[in-house]
């Protein structure tokens, strides 16, 4: 089993509000890790930190063993420039909870303009490809509409086409299905359950326990800035050790 | 908490019975009528003081309308107004972005920029700029404290026209600074947020994600400011250079009595500019609507086609 992503002594504070709390964090490989918690926890600080969106004040994170946003430089971790910083971004995709299209590109020229602008892939290609991710996420016929013009649930699948464009090695997804109308849940979570099943590294912040119970092979349970507990999902879901885990569980409930 | 009255037997069915058709009819509005007909009667009336008044002297507007001096100045309005727009907008967006940087003494300039031209009134720029030459005689390229390379009298390279479109810029651009930033800063942060984690380069982000959303809201806005900026060009005639006014003015001194036709040739041409660019403006805001609304509204000649369409059809 080898680390996809590695966090380590993660820190950030906004004043005097410690987000995280010296979090040490693994993710391998090929799995899905599932992050939940209660809202303010840091969960999401942590996913954003993991691209470097979300600065750290000390700690580090390394993707693939490559040490995401800074370098190591006589002893000390020195932030990378914003060109740097953004090409290691292009290797990870990123899923928001609102989706973030871009409203005045149509489906398909936010599907290509990643790959064609950071990568030079031709736009031929780059189509072709898009169009190959649009019918993976089952939206084949909507190229040419506009974000607007689609539903929650069409939206945030043309995001994780968007994302995947970049051939990611790591997908990071910001509670994916918070900002959907519950009958458009399912739509989103089944494209997550296709990736996760071909193999794709995923950390994902969720408030859906079904989806962490039946997807996720491991899940992260964050409190406070700090990891409370983690592990296989039946033993954190079912069969909690930590009074804080199954007070949060019970409140879902 | 009062309790409810029983309710009246089958009142529904009732009715439902009674009724000879169920189409509601809308309430009647007829004082719309009368201020609509009042309204009417006003227009009709101030319609019939300009035509018929003989002051106003329609022969004489018609003989100056297209006179060639007048053209001439018209002509120089549209190129101080096309250069001040151009100029001013360059100048305002680069504002903007400084105001909008990290850098904590680009910020402080651009709002200084702002402050200082904002609070001076264009007349008194374009005197100041009009007398230059008694600040400083001569103007330099060099090292900044250091030798200079080149120099120039300051007489030579201040012509009234270059005082001109250098004063109308300096004003232009510090409103356009305030128009641009209101325009990005009304893009959602989660835009740049996308455009970030895609990787995209900075320049990138706002060429293609943040300017092209923000142009929307910045549209409307500088259209006004191209409109005040169009009849600004007005008070250049104090440098004594003859634009459409300047033009008017010193006709109306020179023809006696021809001043109510000729104020009328420069309104009416004014009146004429501005709806064209308010015309430009209409398409302009459509073009950039792309993607804001589910559907773009048609065109007024679209709209006609249609509509003639359908009177094809009904006949």
């Amino acid at each position: 089993m080898t680390a996809a992503v590695t966090v380590r002594g993660a820190v950030k504070s906004y004043g005097a509000n410690r987000v995280l709390d010296e979090v040490d964090f693994t993710a391998a490989a090929g799995e899905v890790t599932a992050i939940i918690g209660p809202s303010g926890s840091g969960k999401s600080t942590l996913l954003r930190a993991i691209n470097h969106l979300e600065p750290l004040d000390s700690g580090f994170v390394a993707v693939h063993g490559e040490l995401i946003g800074v370098r190591a430089h006589r002893g000390r971790l020195r932030e990378l420039s914003e060109r740097a910083i953004l090409r290691q971004r292009s290797r990870i995709g990123f899923v928001f909870q609102n989706f973030n299209l871009f409203p005045h590109l149509s489906v398909l020229e936010n599907v290509i303009e990643a790959p064609v602008v950071t990568r030079g892939v031709a736009k031929a290609e780059a189509v072709e490809r898009a169009r190959e991710l649009l019918a993976k996420v089952g939206l084949a016929d909507k190229e040419t509409a506009y974000p607007r013009q689609l539903s929650g649930g069409q939206q945030q699948r043309v995001a994780i086409a968007r994302a995947l464009a970049l051939r990611p090695r790591l997908l990071l997804f910001d509670e994916p299905t918070s900002a959907l109308d519950p009958e458009l849940v399912g739509d989103v979570l089944a494209v997550l359950r296709d990736l996760a099943a071909s193999g794709t590294t995923m950390i994902v912040v969720t408030h859906e326990i079904g989806f962490a119970r039946d997807v996720a092979d491991r899940v992260v349970f964050l409190d406070a800035g700090r990891i409370v507990e983690q592990g296989p999902p039946d033993q954190v879901l079912l069969a909690p050790r930590e009074d804080r885990t199954r007070e949060f569980l019970g409140k879902l409930r | 908490m009062t309790s409810l009255s029983p309710p009246p037997t089958r009142p529904a069915e009732d009715l439902l019975g009674r009724l000879k058709s169920t189409k509601v009819v809308p309430l009647r509005h007829p004082w719309r009528w009368v201020a609509g007909a009042v309204a009417l009667v006003l227009l009709a009336q101030a319609a019939h003081a300009l035509i018929t008044n003989d002051a106003f002297q329609w022969d004489a507007f018609g003989y100056w309308f297209f006179r060639p001096v007048v053209m001439d100045g018209l002509l120089l309005t549209l190129e101080l107004t096309g250069l001040g727009a151009v100029f001013g907008l360059i100048g305002g967006v680069a504002l903007a972005l400084m105001r909008l940087s990290r850098n904590p003494v680009l910020r402080a300039v651009s709002w200084g920029y702002v402050w200082v031209f904002r609070s001076i009134p264009l007349i008194v720029l374009l005197l100041f700029l009009a007398n230059v030459t008694a600040l400083y005689s001569t103007l330099s390229l060099g090292i900044p404290f250091g030798p200079s390379f080149v120099e120039f009298r300051a007489n030579d390279l201040l012509s009234f026209f270059v005082v001109a479109v250098l004063g109308l810029s300096l004003h232009e651009a510090a409103y356009a600074a305030e128009i641009v930033r209101a325009g990005i800063i009304s893009v959602d942060q989660g835009q740049l947020e996308a455009a970030s984690a895609l990787g995209l380069p900075k320049t990138r982000q706002y060429r293609r994600i943040i300017l092209p959303q923000a142009t929307r809201a910045i549209i409307p806005n500088y259209a006004n400011q191209l409109i005040n900026l169009l009849k600004g060009t007005s008070v250049v005639y104090i440098t004594s250079l003859l634009e459409l006014f300047g033009v008017v003015q010193t006709q109306a001194s020179t023809n006696s009595g021809q001043i109510i036709p000729l104020l009328m040739v420069g309104t009416v041409w004014y009146v004429i500019l501005t709806s064209l660019l308010s015309v430009a403006q209409y398409y302009l805001e459509r073009h950039f609507s792309r993607g804001a609304l589910r559907t773009v509204p048609a065109t007024p000649a679209q709209r006609f086609r249609a509509r003639m369409r359908s009177l094809g059809v009904a006949r």
